[in-house]
């Protein structure tokens, strides 16, 4: 397999005493919550970027905060590398391991807590699926806001540790925007809490900081989340554009008129033909590109919003125009769209970039984009949350052939790249993890990585925290 | 996703179909969110992602089965709510097949665990044993809380609080052609099968007189038995193939003689895995084509009658709670004719939260898995009560045995309330 990103070198004194460290987490936590096995360590080495993979040395699953700070506080002691794990639906390979490092997954604290309908807000913990809490308030009008793709599965605590979006949250605001509090397990096993149920807190804004720190500032164990009422109605409406340029270009259009619909997605000829062959949601089939625009409301306000964005649609040629007759059409449009990346699986293997660009720019680089993907001889689908610029191609390569799975990467850091110098950067939603890492030089200076690194060294002195993850090996000072 | 094996490997048909089956998937992790089992234990190794990663691990090294992957593998229900989930389309089902293949044949259970699986095997696809051992077990019963202190014979504690209190007569020699009532429609043959006819021959007999209004003539072919799906799933590979074969014969002389429009199973557990007779005989040259065309006509009752234009009939103030069994909903993607035609004929139909999630019946699973059975039952049975019904309806026996000893609440099969519904008897577990 060929290996362009590098992991740190693993602690040889932690190697050494694998043993000794096995004993030791099986003395701390019932015998059941710790998995050390070779054989049983194997489903542990990767995530959903599964190009790169590394045995860990150890998997822990702790069933409370007070498991978690003592597993923090040995490997602490011992200078024992902690990666954290919540579903392992990375797609930058936050939550793979390396050899010397100990998962802790968050799989067993997977309990809502409590759902308090006077402040709107629900306490979990880490371990709860996200569409789990929106399922469980959805009986009282309420739901969870920012909706990842991979939400049946993927968890709060993950959400957290990359600041995760989706299509929603184009009107409501990503992971950071929707997040009240959390209980925090500092590196040496101190649990301490940020924020509460208010929308701000005294002193500086640390919930800000860890969200987003790809867990690297500590291990969230519990969250206090918004929750919002759901709207009166919601309809997703289909336009059907002859190319990507042209369905750009409406995006930006949309957008600069001042309309905020709650989504709107993209997606390319591939992209349409793969979900169309999984969802049957009848997507059309006779387009370049198609947009999926949510609005909500009363039927008046549906109906008024949706008025203007066919006036914009038509200004940019629009092909087709197809409104949802019913509710369960309108499930199967968005279970197309969130299965977009595994049925792309059903054609070949991907890797999925995360770019975000200014609106202006969108046509300009899928154009690009598919100039560098033909320039490698590979193929390219694009379907993403086009409302807020944020792009997901996703390129198709065979996963048996080192070579082609090679330049799918090169032609990923181009793309990448491409974003970066069109004004937007690295990372939409997936976080920078291991896939984006070493182009975070393209993004920030040095000076700006020190400073990031500063804060981090404030949390975590001895690279502890997924260590191998955001920042370039060089340089680390 | 990537995977490794030599040339000669592959020249192996069932790794060879393994390994396709592992390039679809992309490791996106849907699957371990609907796994009855992850959601339970919580832990990767324990989930459809975790398991396709043991099994990968193994096939590739061509290694033996040992005791960590047995653990885990044994644990999956084969409920295949992973099949339905998973959007690349990854055949969970085959790979699993293969992988419990590939234990039975390179593993040695411990002695109890040795026993108990051929003592399955050996009683229940036989309807005469099967028959003998539930009376037995009548007398064991007062010591099953007993037995299920002493871990190692826990499940035999299951087996004995499983057997039904009370067991109806043996059903009638219902075997030969069942005349119809009218206009001959169709022709059908029905699977009498193992277990349901001893633990439940009304489900059956309510099936025939049914079809026989409607004017569908129903086969009872003699010679038939036991579909498989109980030693098929323990990875007893030739005894499996030796039912499916044997079947595939008694119904295939059937549709020389007389034709048949459909081959009706009203186990769903049974349908899943006679529907998958066409892959099961693939490599069996004197049998693929015939196991093809049997999988073809299989249909559920369900499956049939919606194809039947049945009337609507007046309410009748009932509110059945319809538990749609894994083998229905996800191993034959039968969700919505059995709620249709539960609607159609009267009864106020309810979904349960979590109608995914399976009951931990799963064949002998409540038996072989007993403590994350039970934890699954529970589960189930409360989400079904908070629809507060007056009536459990499922497709399958092994769900009716299993939800029936967690629920005050009678449950029946979709069938027999059809059955009422349509001039029948009310079914004998409402009565009183």
């Amino acid at each position: 397999m060929p290996e362009a990103i590098q992991f740190l070198p693993p602690r040889s004194e932690v190697l050494s005493r694998r043993a000794a460290i096995i004993a030791d987490l099986a003395g701390i936590l019932p015998a059941d919550c710790v998995i050390h096995e070779g054989r049983e360590l194997v489903p542990f080495e990767t995530d959903a970027f599964i190009s790169y993979r590394r045995l860990p040395l150890a998997v822990v699953l702790p069933r409370t905060t007070s498991q978690v700070a003592a597993v923090m506080k040995y490997c602490h002691e011992n200078g024992i590398p902690v990666v954290p794990r919540g579903a392992g639906t990375s797609l930058s390979g936050g939550a793979i391991p390396q050899e010397d490092a100990v998962v802790l997954g968050l799989s067993r604290m997977a309990r809502i807590l409590e759902l308090d309908y006077a402040n709107r807000t629900a306490t979990v913990q880490a371990g709860v699926t996200n569409l789990n809490i929106s399922d469980t308030v959805a009986v009282d009008g309420f739901f969870y806001a920012p909706d990842p793709s991979s939400q049946l599965a993927c968890t709060i605590g993950g959400n957290i540790g990359m600041n995760s979006g989706g299509a929603h949250c184009l009107k409501y605001g990503v992971t950071t925007n929707n997040l009240l509090g959390v209980k925090l397990v500092l590196v040496d096993g101190q649990v301490i809490e940020l924020g509460g149920k208010h929308l701000d807190a005294a002193g500086y804004d640390l919930l800000g900081l860890v969200c987003g720190s790809e867990g690297q500032l500590g291990i969230v164990t519990e969250a206090t989340v918004r929750l919002i009422a759901r709207p009166e109605g919601a309809r997703p409406v289909l336009f059907g554009f002859a190319t990507s340029e042209q369905a750009g270009a409406c995006v930006a259009g949309i957008i600069a008129s001042g309309i905020i619909p709650v989504a709107i997605e993209f997606m390319d000829k591939p992209a349409i033909e793969i979900c169309e062959a999984f969802a049957k949601a009848g997507y059309p089939l006779d387009v370049g590109a198609l947009l999926i625009v949510e609005v909500e409301g009363s039927e008046a306000e549906m109906d008024a919003v949706l008025e203007n964005i066919v006036e914009i649609a038509r200004r940019h040629e629009v092909m087709t125009v197809r409104e949802c007759q019913s509710a369960t059409e309108a499930a199967l449009i968005w279970k197309g769209r969130k299965s977009a990346f595994g049925a792309t699986g059903r054609i070949a293997d991907y890797i999925c970039m995360d770019g975000t660009v200014p609106l202006g720019k969108l046509s300009y680089v899928l154009k690009k984009t598919s100039e560098i993907t033909d320039s490698f001889g590979l193929r390219v689908a694009n379907v993403f949350h086009a409302g807020d610029g944020n792009m997901h191609p996703l390129i198709l390569f065979n996963a048996n052939d080192p070579e082609e799975a090679m330049k799918a990467e090169e032609a990923g850091n181009e793309i990448l790249k491409l974003c970066v110098d069109a004004g937007g950067c690295l990372t939409g939603e997936h976080g920078v993890g291991i896939e984006k890492r070493d182009l975070m030089r393209h993004q920030y200076t040095q000076a700006e990585l020190n400073q990031q690194m500063a804060v981090r060294a404030a949390f975590d002195e001895d690279w502890i925290l997924n260590p191998s993850k955001v920042f370039p090996l060089e340089g680390r000072g | 996703m990537q995977t490794s094996f030599t040339p000669e490997q592959l020249e192996d048909p069932h790794v060879a179909e393994s390994e396709k089956i592992l390039r679809r998937c992309v490791h996106c992790g849907f699957c371990t969110a609907t796994c009855p089992t992850y959601v339970t234990l919580g832990n990767e190794l324990d989930s459809p992602r975790g398991r396709i990663y043991l099994i990968k691990d193994m096939l590739e090294n061509g290694r033996d089965a040992d005791e960590e992957v047995v653990t885990h593998i044994d644990r999956c229900l084969s409920c295949l709510s992973c099949v339905t989930t998973c959007p690349s389309g990854v055949d969970y089902m085959h790979l699993v097949d293969h992988a419990r293949i590939h234990i039975e044949n390179t593993y040695k259970r411990p002695l109890a665990d040795r026993l108990l699986r051929s003592l399955l095997a050996a009683v229940l696809p036989y309807p005469a044993r099967f028959r003998a051992a539930l009376t037995l077990a009548k007398f064991g019963r007062p010591f099953a809380p007993l037995i299920k202190r002493v871990k190692a014979l826990q499940p035999l504690g299951a087996m004995l609080e499983l057997a039904p209190k009370t067991l109806g007569n043996a059903s009638p020699a219902m075997r030969g052609a069942q005349p119809v009532k009218g206009i001959r429609r169709g022709r059908v043959a029905i699977l009498a099968g193992c277990a349901q006819s001893v633990l439940d021959p009304g489900i059956n007999e309510a099936t025939i007189r049914l079809l026989a209004r409607f004017g569908i003539e129903v086969v009872v072919p003699e010679g038939e038995g036991c579909c498989g799906a109980l030693v098929h799933h323990m990875g007893r590979e030739n005894e499996a193939l030796d039912f499916a074969r044997r079947n595939v014969d008694v119904w295939t002389r059937q549709i020389e003689k007389g034709g048949l429009d459909a081959i009706i199973i009203t186990a769903s557990g049974c349908g899943t895995t006679i529907k998958d007779y066409g892959h099961m005989l693939r490599l069996d040259p004197a049998y693929a084509e015939k196991a093809a065309r049997i999988s073809a006509l299989a249909k559920d009752i369900t499956e049939y009658l919606a194809t039947l234009d049945l009337l609507p009939q007046e309410p009748k103030r009932l509110t059945v709670a319809y538990h749609s069994a894994c083998s229905m909903q996800h191993g034959q993607k039968i969700t919505m004719a059995p709620k249709l035609l539960l609607k159609a004929a009267g009864f106020a139909v309810r979904d349960p939260a979590e109608g995914h999630l399976c009951c931990g019946s799963a064949g002998t699973y409540n038996i072989l898995q007993p403590e994350i059975s039970a934890q699954l039952k529970v589960r189930k049975v409360k989400n079904i009560e908070a629809t507060k019904p007056d009536i459990i309806a499922t497709g399958n026996i092994g769900c009716m045995t299993q939800i029936g000893s967690g629920t005050a609440i009678p449950i029946v099969h979709t069938i027999e309330l059809l059955d009422w519904a349509y001039g029948g008897p009310k079914p004998g577990k409402l009565k009183g």
